[in-house]
């Protein structure tokens, strides 16, 4: 469990693990060898009205924290990767609207996001930005009436088939430089998808994360208030890395978890006989707590300031949330290796209680969204004037 | 003062446009200096002023104008 206990917090946890075990963990075999959403995982998160516990409940949500909500992504994440991911990704969504859209129009939106249960997904990154989500080439263009129109060629839009809406950047206007970006909420029927290319990975497979020619048009009013810099590093930069950490942290508990009970097998066979795997064991459960600490005490700590606009600002917090995303998607294939050593040819077959394949594959994909290199980049470049004595 | 803040700009600042038509109050990030960039000018600012900016003081809203800058070196420099 991520957050200290509370009523709100074990009543969610409890029914993420449930939907986990008895609906995202049941289809997620079949979700990742056919590449498909994970349709059921969804509509049971619909039915607990999942999809809006990060809103206020004054706009019918359940007003939960983020680190209520990363203990959800980490419930599902034990069982079903992809689902984990696509809710981790739509409440980042929703946690920039809750944060930045204090216009009627986006509270009314966030109403109705609460009442439909509408999945929202994101579309920031562009082809021809190399990969740097904080420039766009794509602008809003505005017509005489005042409405607006635009236009992008995304790489990816992860489960945009799914998405009832999906929040783009673009540069502000046509003559804004690269990096003074807004974010757009594009949605039906102002919104027109063109698959360009296709979704066949090593893993995430359901995500379903093709890539779009994307357009949109409609009412100035969709585009947040808030400058899409300032959205980025006071919100949605420290969630992605809270609940993307979330979801690794699932999958590094489920691989421990097989490794726990191939050991303890193991061990019945010969009583009085320590098995020689019951120390990579030990070795093993050091590094998962290592993992858990570090996730549940950045999310703590995201919670504590998350109204701190000072706080949310500074150069500390934007390091320590970088270095959480570069630690624990490093970990996490540390330690699903370290299952699989455990777990031997038992986790090196796909046909056993023991398998490994689907969370190896899963895990490796933490380290390439947004690649940790440069994350590392960044960081480095603030480290040459940051001091925090 | 605001000369040398505007030239270690040019130099630094990245900016797409002239940085003499970038008025005081103007919004430098808005203007397209980038986070990369904007650490870049931090360095330069605190060798040519000898000066060391404190935690406090590194974030977005001290570099995002000229006159911000100004501001942040004043204190610093204590003129």
């Amino acid at each position: 469990v991520i957050t200290a206990p509370d009523s709100l917090g074990t009543d969610l946890s409890r029914h993420a693990e449930r939907i986990g075990v008895e609906v995202a963990g049941v289809a997620a075999d079949e979700v990742d060898r056919d590449a498909r959403f994970p349709t059921e995982a969804f509509e049971a998160l619909r039915e607990e009205s999942f999809l809006s516990v990060l809103i206020p409940t004054e706009l019918g949500g359940r007003g939960a924290t983020v680190g209520q909500v990363a203990d959800i992504v980490f419930q599902l994440g034990r069982h079903c990767a992809s689902t984990a991911m696509i809710f981790a990704m739509h409440q980042i969504q929703v946690a920039s609207i809750v944060r930045h859209g204090d216009s009627a129009f986006f509270r009314d939106y966030l109403a109705e996001v609460a009442e439909r249960q509408l999945l929202l997904a994101s579309a920031t990154t562009e082809i021809g930005v190399g990969g740097d989500v904080r420039t766009s080439v794509c602008t809003v263009e505005r017509d005489p009436a005042g409405n607006i129109h635009l236009e992008k060629l995304a790489p990816v839009i992860s489960y945009g088939e799914h998405a009832d809406g999906i929040l783009a950047t673009a540069r502000r206007d046509p003559e804004s430089p690269p990096n003074d970006q807004v974010l757009v909420l594009c949605r039906p029927p102002g919104l027109m998808l063109e698959p360009i290319s296709g979704w066949d990975t090593l893993g995430f497979r359901g995500t379903c994360s093709l890539g779009f020619r994307l357009v949109a048009e409609g009412g100035s009013q969709l585009i947040l208030g808030d400058a899409y810099g300032d959205i980025s590093s006071r919100t949605m930069l420290p969630v992605s890395h809270i609940l993307w950490s979330s979801v690794w942290l699932g999958l590094a508990t489920s691989a421990v978890d097989k490794a726990r009970r191939f050991v303890r097998t193991e061990a019945r066979k010969k009583p009085g006989v320590t098995p020689p795997s019951a120390l990579r064991l030990a070795e093993l459960l050091a590094q998962l707590q290592r993992m858990e600490e570090l996730v549940s005490g950045t999310a703590r700590r995201y919670d504590e300031i998350c109204d701190d606009r000072d706080a949310l600002d500074g150069m500390g917090f934007a390091i320590t949330m970088n270095s959480l995303k570069v630690s624990t998607s490093t970990l996490v294939v540390e330690i699903v290796n370290r299952a699989m050593a455990i777990c031997g040819m038992a986790g090196y077959r796909e046909d056993s209680p023991y398998s490994l394949g689907r969370t190896l594959r899963d895990a490796h994909g933490a380290a390439v969204m947004v690649n940790n290199d440069r994350i590392n980049s960044n960081t480095a470049q603030m480290l040459l004037v940051y001091k925090d004595d | 003062m605001d000369e040398t803040i505007r030239k270690i700009l040019a130099e630094y600042g990245h900016f797409p446009v002239d940085v003499a038509k970038i008025r005081d109050e103007d919004d430098l990030y808005q203007a397209g200096m980038t986070s990369h960039a904007s650490v870049n000018v931090m360095l330069a600012l605190e060798d040519e002023f000898e000066v060391e900016f404190p935690e406090v003081m590194l974030r977005k809203s001290t570099f995002e104008s000229v006159a911000a800058i100004r501001i942040a070196l004043d204190e610093l420099t204590g003129s």
